[in-house]
């Protein structure tokens, strides 16, 4: 594909790069104030958006207007006041296009908590200054950790409302900072905000000279989200086979799939799990022709030297650094079903990369408390929104890797064989 | 490309949605595609061809015609349909109409009797998943749903008991009778779709372009006067230059003022304007808050 720049001029040039973040709060702490500030100053809120949620506070008889409506897109929320689901917004500047999973804050939404920052590259966390940490605050940063969220934000909201106040704000970042070093998060900046007034959000803020940080537009913009992408560990979970049954491609044989992790050359003596045979790579191949190499989020079509027996499910990767092949697996989980718990001896299908197995839970070694980080090990039971650490044995083995080292082969979801419905999100540990 | 191994948000976006088209494929027996042969259809249907290629697109393309179209757009499907050799399928209102499965609304508007016809259609071919042009950044209903939609036996989405979805794991299970609708294009927007068009050289119908049509003013938007749409008395019809932002039914779907006659200046314009596309242009939005939820909880697109 060639780049819309190169071939029609700075007129109708399109952001490098995407980048996903997670947002994190309450409606009290001012997110969506705060979402809909960066809407409306990177001139992606719309007048007509504007108007109907101007409407429909008015017609409440709000005081002022909700901005909350703007992302609270069902009826059901809109009837309670309440975000229910995970809400994504769209707004671009020249140099980043931004993809931003809104989450319900309450512990009653960890589960989608938990599906926002599965993608996130980032996840900015709001606090009130007026009340400094909260237990939300803290169970929001361990979930982004547990979730692998590269690089965290916490914006220390309403400094409006404590006199610009240096001293509140050290406090806080300090107290966080403490906390985040205790989690082993990755990357963590710390930013002053006043959402309603827009301060640190676009531009620095006039009314925080002691703050030398950027503000929050210029930290998106520019945090290095490149590096986080694995480009060490080949990995190549296979989609399907591409066999034409054309006479012009007659013996054409690829193998599709979205690069995981590592950088794929044309040459390079790879392995296929769970066969193990090993063979080269004979091209790599896009619809717009061969290509080099491939690296993540590529979606590409590896041909291979040899013609070996190789399908959906199985992985394409090194033969000197491979994933695990195992039926066991431990595994960190979050329950997302309110019908029924977890509990050991259940059986349940899981799907992990490309591929989908039938697994029992042998043990639940404990469950999580997510505000404390107690662990309780007398636990018979993981009810929705609950984290605990298991162990399950699979039909078939899995090409599992560890989730810290890849949330693409270490991340896999537990599905109800009698609902269908997704239930549970492990963590390969 | 491979400076520092990084890729361009459309590529990134384009890879994501291959990634889906091919799960969808691999995991779902009977998957069509729905083909409009406005913009967001057509470049699903190149992302199709890219995820498969040299193969062909491995499942056929279904349309859903209300019968009141506009010319341009049916000579275009007709062509792409021709020119890639889809196998089409046309899902007909007027044949609905017709058989009694659906009667014609007061109103004159078919929006909402397309979904029993596209519901039949899905029963007849037993269609497991449908593929839908539909982005999240259009309306606030559909910002909050997922790229794999669960339908129940009805058809039916049911916005407060959808399946969680987390990372690029995507859950198709159903059972007989239950169908998934999937959306490779949830996470772009207007100004993506329209930077790929210029990126890919993809054609459109020329309606998309600024051209002099006969329109009428009606609740503040501009109206083709067409068959389907007739002025109403004591409305004048004036010649105005616009071009079409969405293209949907003849009869509700409206013009916007414009002088953009190219993909660039098209770019241009949506990277300006301060209207989302459907606020813009259809009618059928401004029925209520939630008329877009609505129409999807009984099976809408």
């Amino acid at each position: 594909m060639t780049s819309p720049a190169a071939t029609a001029g700075v007129a109708m040039a399109s952001p490098a790069e995407m980048l996903r973040f997670a947002t994190a709060g309450s409606v009290d702490d001012g997110k969506s104030t705060l979402i809909g500030r960066l809407l409306f100053d990177t001139k992606t809120l719309f007048t007509d958006q504007l108007a109907a949620v101007e409407a429909v506070s008015a017609a409440r008889g709000d005081e002022y207007t909700d901005l909350a409506l703007l992302t609270d897109g069902l009826r059901a929320e809109r009837e309670q006041g309440i975000t229910i689901d995970v809400a994504y917004r769209y707004f671009a500047t020249p140099r980043r296009k931004f993809i931003i999973a809104d989450t319900p804050g309450h512990i009653q939404y960890t589960r989608n908590m938990v599906t926002g920052a599965s993608t996130a590259d980032l996840a900015l966390i709001l606090v009130d200054a007026r009340n400094g940490l909260v237990e939300q605050s803290r169970r929001h940063a361990f979930l982004c950790t547990l979730l692998r969220v590269p690089h965290l934000v916490l914006c220390v909201n309403k400094m409006d409302l404590v006199d610009w106040s240096e001293q509140v704000f050290e406090q806080i970042a300090g107290e966080f900072s403490a906390f985040a070093t205790k989690l082993a998060a990755p990357d963590l900046s710390v930013i002053p905000i006043s959402a309603l007034h827009g301060d640190n959000i676009v531009t620095r803020s006039a009314h925080m000279p002691w703050y030398e940080g950027p503000s929050l537009l210029h930290h998106l913009e520019h945090v290095h989200v490149a590096s986080d992408r694995n480009l060490v560990d080949v990995r190549f979970p296979v989609q399907c086979v591409i066999r034409p049954q054309s006479n012009a491609v007659r013996d054409y044989r690829g193998y599709a799939g979205q690069v995981a992790s590592g950088v794929l050359k044309p040459g390079d003596e790879v392995m296929v799990l769970p066969s193990g045979l090993t063979t080269t790579i004979a091209s790599i191949d896009t619809a717009d022709g061969p290509v080099p190499e491939a690296f993540p989020p590529m979606s590409v079509t590896v041909r291979l030297a040899d013609e070996l027996d190789v399908s959906r499910g199985d992985l394409i990767c090194r033969p000197h650094n491979a994933p695990s092949v195992t039926q066991d697996i431990d595994a960190m989980i979050c329950w997302l079903d309110g019908a029924r718990p977890l509990a050991p001896g259940t059986k349940y299908t899981i799907k992990h990369t490309t591929r989908s197995a039938r697994a029992v839970v042998r043990d639940l070694y404990y469950r999580l408390d997510v505000n404390t980080l107690h662990r309780d090990e007398s636990a018979e039971s993981l009810r929705l929104n609950e984290i605990g650490r298991v162990r399950l044995r699979t039909t078939v083995p899995l090409l599992a890797d560890e989730y810290r080292r890849n949330r693409t082969t270490g991340g896999f979801i537990v599905i109800d064989e009698q609902t269908n419905r997704t239930v549970g999100a492990a963590m390969i540990v | 490309m491979s400076a520092g191994y990084r890729v361009s948000h459309l590529e990134a976006l384009e890879a994501e949605s291959i990634f889906v088209i091919r799960e969808v494929v691999a995991e779902l027996e009977r998957p069509a595609l729905l083909f409009s042969g406005g913009k967001d259809s057509v470049v699903m249907l190149r992302l199709a061809q890219k995820a498969f290629a040299p193969a062909a697109v491995p499942f056929p393309v279904l349309h859903v015609d209300t019968g009141h179209n506009f010319p341009e757009v049916i000579a275009f499907r007709d062509q792409q349909v021709a020119g890639f050799g889809l196998q089409l399928i046309v899902a007909s209102v007027p044949e609905a109409l017709e058989t009694g499965l659906v009667h014609e609304p007061v109103d004159g508007s078919r929006n909402r009797i397309q979904t029993p016809v596209l519901l039949a259609a899905v029963e007849k071919y037993r269609f497991n998943a449908l593929f839908g042009g539909a982005r999240r950044d259009e309306e606030k209903a559909r910002a909050k749903e997922r790229v794999f939609s669960f339908r129940d036996e009805f058809g039916q989405w049911d916005p407060k008991n959808q399946r969680p979805e987390l990372w690029s794991l995507y859950n198709g299970r159903h059972h007989p009778g239950e169908s998934i609708r999937v959306f490779p294009l949830s996470n772009w927007t207007e100004l993506d779709v329209w930077h790929y068009l210029a990126a890919e050289e993809i054609p459109l119908p020329a309606i998309y372009f600024a051209h002099e049509r006969e329109v009428v003013e009606r609740d503040g938007m501009l109206y083709g006067v067409n068959e389907f749409l007739p002025a109403r008395p004591g409305e004048q019809p004036r010649v105005r230059r616009v071009r079409y932002r969405t293209v949907g039914d003849a009869s509700c779907t409206a013009a916007v003022p414009s002088e953009a006659a190219t993909i660039e200046q098209v770019i241009a314009e949506v990277a300006a304007t301060r209207i989302t596309e459907r606020g813009a242009t259809r009618g059928d939005d401004r029925v209520s808050e939630a008329a877009m939820e609505d129409r999807k909880r009984e099976g809408y697109f």
